[in-house]
């Protein structure tokens, strides 16, 4: 296990550290302190690696990871997991605003709530919410998962294109072209699967699934007070 | 018919065109798209001439007497800045709105020539990794096809806030280009209208911006030159906030910049020219102590090297090309013209680049169309033009008496029009006036 | 563009580290804002019948003392003061009113920063360390304090167009963002006898608060007649005499970060400048939501 103190060094050379790890590297276990809210910690990972933060983190934390295992122990800033195109990246806490932003795949989970605009423009990644997320979660959001166990803000899923939307609580409002949409057994059997693998419990059977009503996807004069 | 010439008088405030308009927008209900910039006439470097060798300045001769041109860009942070032979770089243009065999002779072209070419929004293609030696990528609000591999592969980052033919606005793309291909780049359904985001999913305004550029330069190792590109609109104010957010380059597109689908109105009706805009950009540089550090590349209508050989004179590093770079591969070449008749215009009019049937094979993704652009040919031609608008950026260089194209200045150059003399802060030719200043 | 930081003791022990405590968090915001930085402070209350000014000069050289004895005179009263930085925190016996005449017939190069009870306001150019050093912060004590450090968008970068902007008695207002329909707000406000020194649209804001209080408003209703009426992406920070407010927009891009321990709230555009604060790993953190108004202040 290898600790680096982040009051002792700068997030550059954590980062130069782990962005050079050879592949098949045996240095796979990372533990970070004391991040007090920096930005850019453990961004652009190619390896699967484990890193655990323990404390609070500014923006863009696990920004475009691949492969590597990030759990931050406390809260996150705005973009946490930003772009993800692989791997899991995990948040004890709660989430500033666009987590998960246009991420391409892997596992996003966020214990506690994430804030506004959730899942924006996400492109495959899963997104697994304990608690709730804010207004705009899922805009322009293009494919993957979003599962929020909580309640969900103002224009869920607005502009969404194929991404499906899981919600168990209430939602504020559903975005342009957005409407609730039928549980089938291959969607319980969807969210089982990301619930067990974000580790969190919750019965399939109580959530509605929403997503496009694919109305908007060429133009058309008629849908033009939805633009 | 009648014979009295009042009856037939054309209105200035509705001539046919806009009447044809008005009857489009009644018959469809929605605002005109197209591609290609402005074309209304706007004050433009045409508006300056230089003041060649004289009896106090003298000139060099020409091809023994070496006129430099080369340019390094990103000099501010990045380990690993861009060398470019010649101040001229392809600018950023998507594959999706080009088909794939424009971006391979954009990308042919350029290496033989010693410079740039930038993809667009939807991601990289390995046709132009592999066929551009130096190539910048973007990153836009869409995030489109955004991999940080690709991020690692690129010689340098272009954040783009905006262009130059539609600031404030997202990208467009029309259904009948979002082939199989276009869409799993993308991650969209195939044969969809696309709407790009006009801001970037996460984070807004400068003070953010930094922050979000620091972040790529922790995942590039802090090697990559970090472009941002701007729209011209409060150019002077955006400068200067570029620089604050730790920009290496700007990238600065007039309102001449062209698109391959926008609305008209955007196009025709929001930014301002490149020439006034070149002008606050250095200023803005200037006053910060940033210019020649932070590189200035200027697009949107550059035509010739006598655009060139200005932009450089108002304090630019490089200028950047889209449109005229395609007209050089055949866009609006007299050839296949029953073609552009099929679209309602023909060659020397034709802005349908939205529809995906370009008649020369340009900005399609119908094989059958792409067919008619052969990459090594088109790619001949485009370095022809190229290397024409370096020779009369040395031309009229040398004729001012500069070894090396970049130390063309302001002072080299007078204006024909008040509003030009305004804009470019020259004075008017034959006299000491700028307008706007004591 | 900017950063904005607000600090509000809820234990008073902590009042002699209130500036020590606001510098960090100012100098946490610094990449947000190279230009400038400002603060209010809200310190020492004067007694029923004086009013305390803050006062800016843009030479070092300028003699408060002449200014304070000549005030002394001439209207007959007493008046003391301290110098800090660039600033002096004149405090005096008398009218505002009358102290607004005489300084703008006698010193009409003396800008007013802030006016109140209790709030003195800082402001200069340049990094937010120098400005901490400059103005001596470790040593102001005080109950509540908002912060802001400046990344000038589109006005000039001066010592006017920093903020804080005050245009009311002990109230101020800093903001990170840019408001779109400021330049039409502005000449409203001019015509029902709002003042504006600068360009600067957070001035607009502060001004368009100031118009709806004296209309009545309570800070309540004042900010929810702000979210209606300005138009744009903002985050307020807002001081009164007896504690702060925190509001954002309807589309809330730009950030804000809330924390609270038993012994102080804060809030911040990132948390890095919350990180330094006493208790703060262990503090509640949030985010506030959109369009809803949140007031701290003492009974």
């Amino acid at each position: 296990m290898i600790t680096v103190d982040l009051q002792d060094q700068p997030v550059r050379t954590l980062n130069a550290q782990l962005i050079q790890l050879p592949e098949n590297t045996n240095q796979k276990a990372w533990r970070v302190v004391n991040p007090m809210g920096a930005h850019a910690v453990a961004v652009g990972l190619t390896q699967a690696v484990n890193v655990d933060i323990e404390g609070h983190v500014g923006y863009y934390c696990a920004g475009m990871n691949q492969l590597a295992n990030i759990t931050v122990h406390g809260h996150a800033g705005t973009g946490f997991a930003e772009n993800i195109m692989s791997g899991i990246a995990r948040v004890t806490g709660n989430a500033s605003q666009s987590a998960g932003a246009s991420g391409h795949g892997g596992l996003v989970v966020i214990e506690g709530n994430a804030s506004s605009r959730c899942g924006i423009s996400m492109k495959g990644v899963n997104i697994v919410v304990g608690g709730s997320v804010g207004h705009m979660s899922a805009f322009m959001a293009q494919a993957g998962n979003l599962v929020v166990c909580g309640d969900a803000g103002a224009d869920l899923g607005d502009s969404m294109y194929e991404a499906k939307i899981f919600v168990r609580g209430t939602v504020a409002s559903l975005g342009s072209d957005v409407i609730a949409k039928e549980m089938r057994p291959e969607h319980l059997e969807l969210l089982s699967r990301l619930l067990a693998a974000a580790e969190i419990a919750a019965d399939p059977g109580s959530f509605r699934r929403y997503g496009s009503a694919r109305n908007l996807y060429n133009f058309n004069v008629d849908n033009a007070d939805s633009y | 018919m009648s014979n009295d010439s009042r009856n037939l008088s054309e209105s200035a405030t509705f001539p046919p065109r806009v009447m044809a308009e008005i009857q489009r927008a009644a018959h469809e209900g929605l605002y005109d798209i197209r591609g290609a910039g402005a074309k209304r006439r706007l004050p433009n470097f045409d508006d300056l001439l230089f003041l060649g060798a004289s009896v106090s300045r003298y000139p060099l001769e020409g091809y023994r007497e070496k006129c430099d041109t080369n340019v390094t860009i990103g000099t501010r942070y990045a380990s690993k800045p861009i060398e470019l032979k010649i101040p001229i770089t392809i600018a950023g243009m998507s594959f999706g709105s080009l088909g794939a065999n424009a971006k391979e002779a954009l990308g042919l072209a350029a290496t033989a020539m010693g410079t740039s070419t930038t993809t667009g929004d939807g991601g990289m293609t390995d046709e132009e990794r592999n066929s551009s030696k130096t190539l910048v990528y973007q990153l836009l609000p869409s995030r489109y096809g955004m991999d940080p591999d690709h991020l690692r592969k690129a010689d340098a980052i272009e954040v783009v806030i905006g262009q130059g033919a539609k600031p404030g606005g997202g990208g467009m793309l029309l259904g009948l280009k979002i082939t199989d291909r276009v869409a799993q780049m993308r991650t969209l359904p195939k044969g969809i209208d696309q709407r790009s985001a006009c801001r970037h999913p996460d984070w807004t305004g400068p003070d953010d911006l930094e922050i979000k550029i620091h972040e790529l330069r922790e995942i590039t190792n802090w090697e990559k030159p970090i472009y941002i590109k701007i729209g011209a609109t409060r150019t002077r104010y955006d400068t200067a906030l570029a620089v604050k957010a730790g920009a290496d380059a700007i990238v600065l597109d007039g309102m001449q910049g062209g698109t391959a689908a926008t609305q008209d109105v955007f196009i025709e009706h929001v930014g301002i020219p490149t020439l006034p805009a070149v002008r606050q950009a250095v200023d803005a540089l200037q006053e910060l102590d940033m210019h020649r550090r932070v590189q200035l590349i200027v697009s949107g209508g550059i035509r010739t090297g006598a655009d060139v050989a200005k932009a450089l004179a108002l304090g630019a590093d490089a200028v950047s090309i889209g449109m005229a770079s395609l007209i050089a591969m055949n866009c609006n070449a007299p050839i296949y013209q029953a073609d552009y008749e099929k679209l309602g215009t023909r060659p020397g009019y034709c802005h349908q680049c939205h529809t995906g049937r370009c008649p020369v094979g340009i900005t399609t993704q119908d094989p059958e169309l792409e067919s008619r652009l052969n990459p090594e040919h088109a790619a001949r031609r485009l370095k022809n033009y190229l290397s024409t608008m370096v020779l009369e950026t040395q031309t009229l260089a040398r004729a001012c008496g500069k070894t090396h194209v970049l130390n063309l200045e302001p002072e080299d150059l007078v204006a024909l029009t008040v509003e030009s003399a305004a804009m470019a802060r020259v004075p008017l030719a034959g006299t000491d006036w700028i307008p706007g200043r004591q | 563009m900017c950063g904005i930081v607000g600090l509000y003791l809820k234990n008073s022990a902590l009042e002699p580290a209130l500036g020590h405590h606001l510098g960090s968090m100012l100098v946490g915001m610094s990449a947000r804002g190279p230009d400038s930085a400002g603060i209010a402070v809200y310190r020492k209350p004067v007694p029923a019948g004086s009013i305390k000014l803050t006062l800016f000069h843009e030479s070092d050289a300028f003699d408060w003392q002449a200014l304070r004895r000549a005030l002394k005179t001439d209207l007959k009263t007493d008046a003391h003061g301290e110098i800090r930085g660039s600033h002096y925190v004149l405090v005096i016996a008398a009218e505002l009113e009358t102290v607004r005449s005489w300084l703008a017939i006698h010193h009409p190069e003396l800008r007013v920063m802030g006016i109140g009870e209790s709030i003195e306001i800082y402001k200069e150019k340049g990094l937010p360390k120098n400005f901490v050093s400059r103005f001596k912060l470790d040593e102001l004590s005080g109950s509540h304090a908002v912060g802001h450090t400046r990344m000038a968008t589109e006005s000039a970068i001066t010592t006017e167009h920093s903020h804080p902007f005050s245009t009311g008695a002990d109230l101020c207002l800093v903001h990170n963002g840019s408001l779109s329909n400021h330049n039409r707000w502005r000449q409203k406000l001019s015509r029902r006898g709002i003042d504006f020194q600068t360009d600067n649209d957070t001035e607009v804001a502060a001004g368009y608060l100031s118009w709806r209080l004296n209309e009545g408003d309570s800070l309540r209703e004042a900010l929810e007649h702000g979210l209606k009426d300005l138009d744009g992406f903002y985050t307020f920070a807002i001081g009164t005499r007896l504690g702060f407010a925190v509001v954002r927009d309807a589309i809330a891009c730009k950030p804000a970060v809330l924390a609270e321990t038993d012994d102080w709230v804060a809030m911040a555009s990132e948390y890095r400048s919350i990180a330094p604060l006493p208790g703060a790993e262990a503090a509640d953190i949030w985010e506030p939501e959109p369009e809803t108004i949140y007031t701290w202040e003492r009974a």
